[in-house]
């Protein structure tokens, strides 16, 4: 009896471990798991103005998110299939690798270490960004090389902790990093007067300006010290997965150069003129079946929260809070480097 | 044929015997566990290294070695960001232990205090240092210093720093305060402070002989203090006061020299003294009561005062009670400092997770904490266990 | 010589008369209590000075020029306490991000702990035979009515946030570690040593390390053990973990209760014929789970007030939520306000559970007598 139950627990255990390594061969097809499990499991940010943040009711929304709506749509017709899991810097690459998340949309720097070491994929960049300084006028500096023996907020665990150590050492400068573990702590260190200045990505520096009430007190500093190519990511060895996300973002950014818009693309979608229109819309070809998707895949990802330029504006641009202009991420032909391979 | 069908019938009985006897059944059910156990690791390790080989991750702990790249604010010992990960865990190391052993010291003062002030007999002073126990033990540890440090950062900015004599500032930053610097020939004060210690050691074996043998006492403490602060101060002045400080000044965004207590210690520090305090008080609350009232109406008997029946009789018996459950408390205070992560005071799980992202070793670090805070505990408990044997009752 | 004013006869005993005023009443309370001395005294002037200067302040900040109404901070311009955003905020601090229309269901289980409680914590509680089998019901039916199901909306582990979350995981943590612990307990004092060294190093290490080592071993470690396809929710790791934690804390809170029993018990039960885990169930553990109740309410006070440590592996308690509110720019800088609120909750919780521990204590010690 008892050696029945014993030799049934090993064998039971050893089918798990085999059947657990079987399964890990055969771990790839994220999109079959995707679609079984009904949503797109997608990795934000705690809370970042303008990228992931809580709107009234208590929704996420955000540029960031925007890609996640976008994902869901390209794999269920539905941007509101999408299931989102709150990481703070330390824990999203864990999440991502353990497979918590299918996808991780958190401003994430695209840098060798993490796409080679750490076994990600980077699938392009949705926002190309670099770290900046924001500090009161009252302190008299007009540029970060005069902040010698100044206190520096900073995220701990990002890639600007990284940076700022580097652009002190190299400009022979001291300061006192003040480390915090989220952006909105920091944020509020430095509204305490905890430091002096306070280091992120620039649009991040931007979103932080638009939340004091005596904005016109702050200033960015001109320096940018490093290239921070912001983008959404997943594991390593999917290459479907890593296609469907990869081509999502690529839909959102070529639907801004061939001008098809939240309002017009259900019009568009008919079979027209422009063949690459046609092409990417599925009334002409079959891109939506070599992703493994449907033929309208695209027309979803438009529809769920328009093209780039419209998801840019509606949160980061003008007329939000953060105002903050295109620039360096405006199409490569309005002088930007935005820049997506067409879709044939 | 009889035979065979005999020795079957009497297998099968060994084998029920086997099930039902005591001690082979409990050799069965411990091989069954520790199977069980074994498989449940393979299971897991199984798991690991697929993950890992998934990850592109290799396991070891050479990345030790490599440079961190990072700055940390509140160094003991020389670190830059060139340094390595392993010295950088160092760091924080020296931190927790920074933090714990502060807020150690100030939790036992603490503690002391309000456990004897709530057995005073002045209603209100007990009821007040009540409010004051129930208070802190019932709110969240990590709510308490993310409170405090809210506090502390609504302290006055740098360009309004409060001042005492222009060498002490405090402002939101922290504590600035003058470093000292010590020149050639401070080995000699140092050398007499320890000649005051092992002075004021034998001093006090050789009253404590003659206490036990004529009931003469000596005044220890003052004794003491003059062997062990009054002794190196002149000798420092006798050599011609080897020792200097170095005065923070205001600089153009900080202060520059000193040194500084961040915000982040203080609050932390503050925090866990009080709440870790709230708990030692109890238990020097119930270590007073259990010491029976007879002895201490043998001591009014033999006409000792109040005073100095709680310090001669009563506390010396309740220590016996005290202390091995406040050991606990103090290594529970070493533990919840893990919670700095909180307000960003650099500590070894503080740090570590940093490296954890920066590098992703994740099993590596998370061996390392878990190794540390192991032996904190171990040494604690050794020391509980030769303590408790030390003062364990002697029979007659 | 004396002997003879010891002889006296009298016919009739005086008439007691009144104490002296300064030994009785409010004045001779006070010179017992407050004025006994000239240090007691001043010490007494010295804490009713404090007592004044704080509950002053605190009842001026905090009621007398505080401000109630508004939509953000900027509707605040008296001096005290800003209570504005208690109107807006206060269900995300209840329910964190749970859908509105279906907190009803988040209510109702909290009312249902009460009675599903009671059997366990008083005595004389009407019904408590069928209230008892209701009390083992409760986690499935709390749990339905969390997650949905059976006719209920789903609703994620995502959306449960606030004090929900504090309460679930606390909740959840205590229950699943009771028969662990009650398991680990026994293993530790068995006579078979593989079961009592295991058992040992189990409790000993999880013991030794601080909880939000833990969390990030749920956090980032969990997901590496487990199978590569298998994903647990943060939420059900944060539980796993924390029952893991708790069973320690549990297990030498129970074995405590074990020792305390008299050995004659033990060899009664055995001389009756009882089997190990007979006299375990039958004997043993009902009197040593009784006088571990105290104990058992301790550590849950204990790890209710840890649950808030989530917050450092990015869940939303309502801690979480507090640090949420004070960063958004409406609400920036209202942290006292916020954090007295918080502690107002957990203070309200812990305090009344460490006073009925502590009457439980009473009772038992007099029973013992």
């Amino acid at each position: 009896m008892k050696f029945t139950a014993i030799t049934g627990a090993v064998a039971a255990v050893a089918a798990m471990w085999i059947a657990g390594g079987a399964a890990g061969g055969a771990h790839a097809a994220t999109l079959d798991d995707v679609k079984a499990a009904g949503e797109v499991k997608c990795g934000i940010n705690t809370g970042l103005p303008g990228f992931a943040f809580t709107d009234d009711k208590g929704n996420w929304t955000g540029f960031d998110v925007a890609y996640c709506k976008a994902l869901a749509a390209a794999v269920f017709g539905d941007p509101g299939k999408v299931k989102y899991v709150n990481l703070t810097g330390k824990n999203r690459f864990p999440a991502l690798a353990s497979g918590e998340i299918d996808v991780l949309s958190r401003n994430t720097t695209w840098t060798f270490s993490r796409d080679v070491d750490l076994g990600f994929t980077f699938i392009g960049v949705s926002y190309y960004d670099g770290q900046g300084f924001i500090g009161r006028t009252a302190l008299g500096a007009k540029s970060a090389k005069e902040l010698d023996g100044a206190s520096v907020c900073i995220q701990t665990g990002t890639t600007t902790e990284l940076n700022l150590a580097d652009y002190f050492r190299s400009n022979n400068i001291k300061y006192e990093p003040v480390p915090i573990e989220t952006n909105e702590e920091a944020r509020k260190a430095y509204e305490a007067e905890r430091c002096d200045v306070y280091t992120t990505d620039a649009s991040g520096l931007a979103a932080t300006k638009s939340t004091f009430p005596d904005a016109e007190n702050h200033m960015v500093f001109p320096e940018i010290v490093s290239k921070e190519p912001l983008g959404p990511l997943v594991r390593q060895g999917d290459d479907q997965w890593a296609d469907i996300a990869r081509w999502t973002l690529n839909a959102l950014i070529n639907a801004e150069e061939l001008g098809l818009t939240q309002a017009n693309v259900d019009k568009m979608a008919v079979k027209g003129n422009n063949p690459e229109v046609n092409r990417m819309l599925g009334s002409e070809g079959s891109l939506g079946e070599m992703l493994g998707l449907s033929k309208t895949w695209a027309v979803a990802v438009i529809k769920s929260e328009g093209n780039y330029s419209e998801i840019f504006e509606r949160y980061l641009g003008k007329d939000t809070p953060l105002g903050l202009a295109r620039g360096q991420n405006a199409l490569y032909k309005d002088g930007g480097i935005l820049y997506a391979p067409p879709m044939r | 044929m009889a035979t065979t069908a005999l020795t079957s019938e009497a297998k099968g009985l060994e084998f029920r015997r086997l099930l039902t006897d005591e001690r082979s059944r409990g050799i069965i059910f411990q091989l069954a566990v520790a199977l069980g156990l074994l498989a449940f690791i393979i299971f897991i390790v199984a798991n690991t290294l697929a993950n890992l080989e998934k990850a592109g991750l290799e396991p070891g702990y050479g990345f030790l070695n490599d440079p961190a790249f990072f700055d940390i604010n509140q160094r003991l010992i020389e670190y830059t960001s060139q340094s390595t990960f392993g010295r950088a865990l160092v760091v924080g190391f020296l931190n927790t232990i920074l933090v714990s052993s502060l807020g150690i010291i100030a939790a036992a003062l603490i503690g002391f205090s309000a456990g004897v002030l709530r057995l005073s007999n002045n209603w209100i002073l007990s009821r007040l240092v009540t409010t004051y126990v129930e208070f802190t033990r019932n709110v969240p540890v990590l709510l308490q210093i993310i409170f405090w440090w809210a506090i502390l950062t609504g302290l006055p900015k740098v360009r309004d720093s409060l001042s005492i004599g222009d060498a002490l500032f405090l402002n939101n930053r922290g504590l600035r305060m003058p470093a000292p610097i010590l020149e050639q020939g401070f080995g000699w004060v140092f050398a007499a402070f320890i000649v005051g210690v092992v002075a004021t050691i034998v001093i006090a074996k050789w009253a404590k002989r003659r206490q036990d043998q004529t009931g003469q006492t000596a005044p220890m403490l003052w004794i003491g203090l003059g062997l062990i602060i009054g002794l190196p101060v002149i000798v420092h002045f006798i050599i011609g006061q080897p020792l200097s400080w170095d005065i923070p000044e205001r600089t153009r965004f900080n202060f520059a020299g000193g040194f500084n207590v961040t915000p982040e210690l203080i609050a932390l520090w503050f925090a866990l003294s009080t709440y870790t305090g709230a708990f030692i008080s109890e238990n020097v609350r119930a270590g007073i009561m259990a010491v029976s009232k007879g002895q201490s109406e043998a001591a009014f008997a033999l006409g000792l005062r109040p005073n100095q029946t709680m310090r001669l009789i009563v506390i010396p018996q309740a220590l016996r009670v005290i202390i091995p459950p406040t050991t606990s408390q103090f290594l529970n205070l070493t533990k919840n400092s893990s919670l700095a992560i909180a307000i960003g005071y650099q500590d070894l799980v503080s740090i570590g997770g940093t490296i954890l992202n920066q590098s992703g070793q994740a099993l590596e670090v998370v061996g390392i904490w878990m190794a540390v805070y192991l032996s904190l505990s171990l040494l604690t408990s050794a020391f509980m266990n030769w303590y408790n044997n030390k003062i364990a009752l002697v029979e007659r | 010589m004396t002997d003879q004013a010891f002889h006296r006869q009298q016919a009739e005993l005086l008439p007691q008369r009144a104490a002296p005023m300064t030994q009785v009443g409010v004045v001779g309370w006070a010179r017992t209590n407050l004025f006994s001395s000239w240090l007691n005294s001043i010490l007494t002037l010295v804490a009713l000075y404090i007592i004044w200067v704080v509950v002053s302040t605190l009842i001026d900040w905090a009621f007398i020029s505080s401000h109630v109404s508004g939509t953000d901070r900027f509707a605040c311009t008296s001096e005290g306490a800003c209570w504005a955003w208690l109107d807006q905020r206060i269900q995300q601090f209840l329910y964190g991000f749970y859908p509105s229309e279906e907190t009803w269901r988040v209510n109702l289980a909290f009312v249902l702990l009460f009675p599903a409680l009671a059997p366990w914590l008083f005595d004389n509680v009407p019904g408590a035979r069928y209230l008892r089998w209701f009390s083992l019901a409760y986690p499935i039916i709390a749990a339905i009515l969390l997650a949905g199901g059976l006719g209920l909306t789903v609703v994620g582990t995502d959306k449960l946030g606030g004090f929900t979350l504090n309460l679930t995981v606390g909740l959840a943590g205590i229950v699943l570690s009771l028969p662990i612990g009650i398991v680990l307990a026994l293993g530790r004092q068995s006579r078979l040593p593989i079961i009592r060294i295991l058992s040992i190093v189990f409790i000993e290490s999880v013991r030794g390390v601080p909880l939000i080592t833990l969390l990030f071993v749920s956090n980032i470690i969990l997901p590496i053990f487990l199978p590569p396809d298998v994903s647990l929710n943060a939420v059900i790791r944060v539980i796993v973990m924390v029952t893991a934690f708790a069973s320690a804390y549990m297990a030498e809170v129970i074995r405590g209760g074990l020792q305390a029993i008299p050995k004659g018990q033990y060899e009664a039960a055995q001389a009756m014929g009882l089997g190990y885990w007979q006299m375990m169930r039958l004997i043993i553990l009902p009197q040593a789970l009784k006088i571990s109740i105290p104990g058992i309410v301790n550590t849950f006070i204990g790890l209710f007030k840890d649950t808030t440590l989530v917050i450092i592996i990015g869940l939303f308690d309502i801690l979480g939520i507090a640090n949420a509110m004070v960063s958004n720019p409406d609400w920036l800088g209202l942290s006292s306000e916020t954090y007295v609120v918080v502690a107002l909750f957990f203070f309200t919780v812990c305090f009344s559970m460490s006073r009925y521990s502590i009457h439980l204590e009473r009772k038992l010690d007099t029973t013992n007598r």
